[in-house]
């Protein structure tokens, strides 16, 4: 283990943590189940006048988003801290950020990717134009990666409690405002026709700073969680 | 000398004595300001030319606003020293102050909104700042709750320190971003008072207020630290030495 490179415990994580995902495939569809399901839920609470409809597509389906991305975190580490595995990494040679960041990533691809993927048709059901689903999608490769390396913070502090789920979502959806801000206001700025490159920068702003921050964070509060 | 000094605060038991001398000389100055500044505030100020009386709410509502940031750049202050130099002390002032924080953030929304009925005709409108004061609030109960939900006190110290830091960080995007928002949504609403304006009769109150405020804070964690302490610390030779000298 020591001889490899950091990259290499980076990929073999990676292989590792997507090989697991999809040997468990039926697992893979819940997250997307969801989405679908709470998007539905809305036409059939304030009814299908497709105005009304068109008018608040781009935040339930960000919201949509929001809550299955959230509901599929705890997942993140539960396994490895349940067999183990989790205090191995900690104690390997390799930053453990750089084993978060991989986990993160293989979570994103199987959580974050499909949401992305099936947004589309969402979209048409809420009666959205085309041009706003383009943004819709945009947003969401931008902003779900955010989603997830944010999650990571609080999933890594409440990994060792017994039920973490609500005090979970407490923690982490006060820190996902500012992306559903940005990312719902691009879409409708959009559909009135205004440039979003205001949107996409900040939105690409902040998968930045979580891309170098939270892997940090979550490093430590695994560190406290596992002490 | 100061380092020394500072050393021996590190230890809840020299902590313990030297707050339990200090809190009189914040208290009484806490009262007096108090006094006077509501004094000031309620009676002396002059009507506001707009609002008539009722925006005299402001001499509690805004030291309330000031001190719901303020106490969670201390939270978060103490938190960072904590999981640095692992004191105790810093562990104990960082969780006092959540419970403290929260209540002043609640504060401030409730004679926000108390203020904001006969104002606006509504008690909740989705302005920029009251949504950043509320997402401010959540932020304070995820620390709470995360805090009570963690057995053991040292770990439970440690993870809401990183949680109260990445919250600081966070603190100034959401800021922004709500703003940003309100401002797509609406034009400038009427909840913009002129601050430079402000005559100087209603000035000296609030700041009467904002720190009699501050020295309320220092006062009430200061006995919360002390309470906590005794808690933490009961095996203790000391506390049994205190229990029994008592």
């Amino acid at each position: 283990m020591n001889s490899a490179s950091s990259s290499t415990a980076f990929m073999l994580l990676l292989r590792r943590d997507l090989i697991l995902a999809f040997r468990r495939r039926s697992e893979l569809l819940n997250p997307l189940l969801f989405f679908v399901l709470v998007t539905a839920m809305f036409p059939l609470g304030i009814g299908a006048d497709p105005v009304l409809l068109k008018a608040i597509a781009q935040g339930v389906i960000w919201v949509a988003a929001l809550l299955a991305s959230l509901l599929s975190l705890d997942a993140m580490f539960r396994s490895d801290f349940e067999d183990g595995s989790l205090e191995q990494y900690l104690l390997s040679a390799h930053p453990v950020s750089i084993l978060v960041l991989a986990k993160v990533l293989a979570h994103w691809l199987v959580t974050g990717l499909p949401l992305l993927i099936i947004a589309p048709l969402l979209g048409v059901l809420l009666d959205l134009p085309v041009d706003s689903i383009k943004v819709l999608m945009l947003t969401l490769a931008l902003g779900t990666p955010v989603l997830s390396l944010i999650g990571s913070i609080g999933v890594a502090l409440t990994v060792g409690l017994r039920r973490g789920g609500m005090i979970l979502s407490l923690l982490v959806l006060p820190l996902y405002v500012p992306v559903l801000i940005f990312a719902a206001n691009a879409v409708e700025t959009a559909a009135a026709g205004l440039p979003i490159t205001a949107h996409l920068s900040m939105l690409s702003g902040l998968l930045v700073l979580a891309l170098s921050l939270s892997p940090l964070a979550t490093a430590a509060s695994l560190r406290v969680s596992l002490s | 000398m100061i380092s020394r000094w500072f050393h021996q605060l590190g230890s809840p038991r020299y902590f313990y004595r030297f707050s339990g001398r200090l809190i009189p000389w914040l208290a009484v100055p806490c009262a007096v300001l108090m006094v006077a500044g509501l004094y000031q505030g309620l009676v002396v100020a002059p009507p506001d030319y707009q609002q008539g009386e009722s925006y005299r709410i402001m001499f509690v509502h805004v030291p309330s606003a000031w001190m719901s940031l303020f106490i969670y750049m201390v939270m978060a202050g103490a938190g960072a020293i904590a999981l640095i130099w692992h004191m105790k002390l810093a562990e104990v002032i960082a969780i006092s102050s959540a419970h403290i924080g929260a209540s002043f953030t609640f504060l401030a929304l409730i004679t926000g909104s108390i203020w904001g009925k006969p104002m606006w005709g509504t008690w909740w409108v989705w302005d920029a700042r009251l949504t950043s004061e509320l997402i401010l609030l959540f932020l304070y109960l995820g620390v709470i709750a995360l805090h009570n939900a963690i057995d053991d006190k040292r770990t439970a110290a440690r993870a809401t320190a990183i949680l109260s830091i990445v919250g600081v960080v966070n603190i100034p995007i959401i800021h922004y971003s709500v703003e940003w928002w309100n401002t797509l949504h609406q034009g400038p609403t009427v909840t913009k008072f002129d601050a430079p304006s402000i005559d100087y009769r209603m000035l000296i109150p609030l700041l009467l207020m904002a720190v009699a405020f501050k020295l309320y804070y220092a006062v009430v964690v200061l006995m919360r630290a002390r309470c906590e302490l005794l808690e933490r610390e009961r095996n203790t030779l000391w506390v049994s030495e205190l229990a029994e000298s008592k």
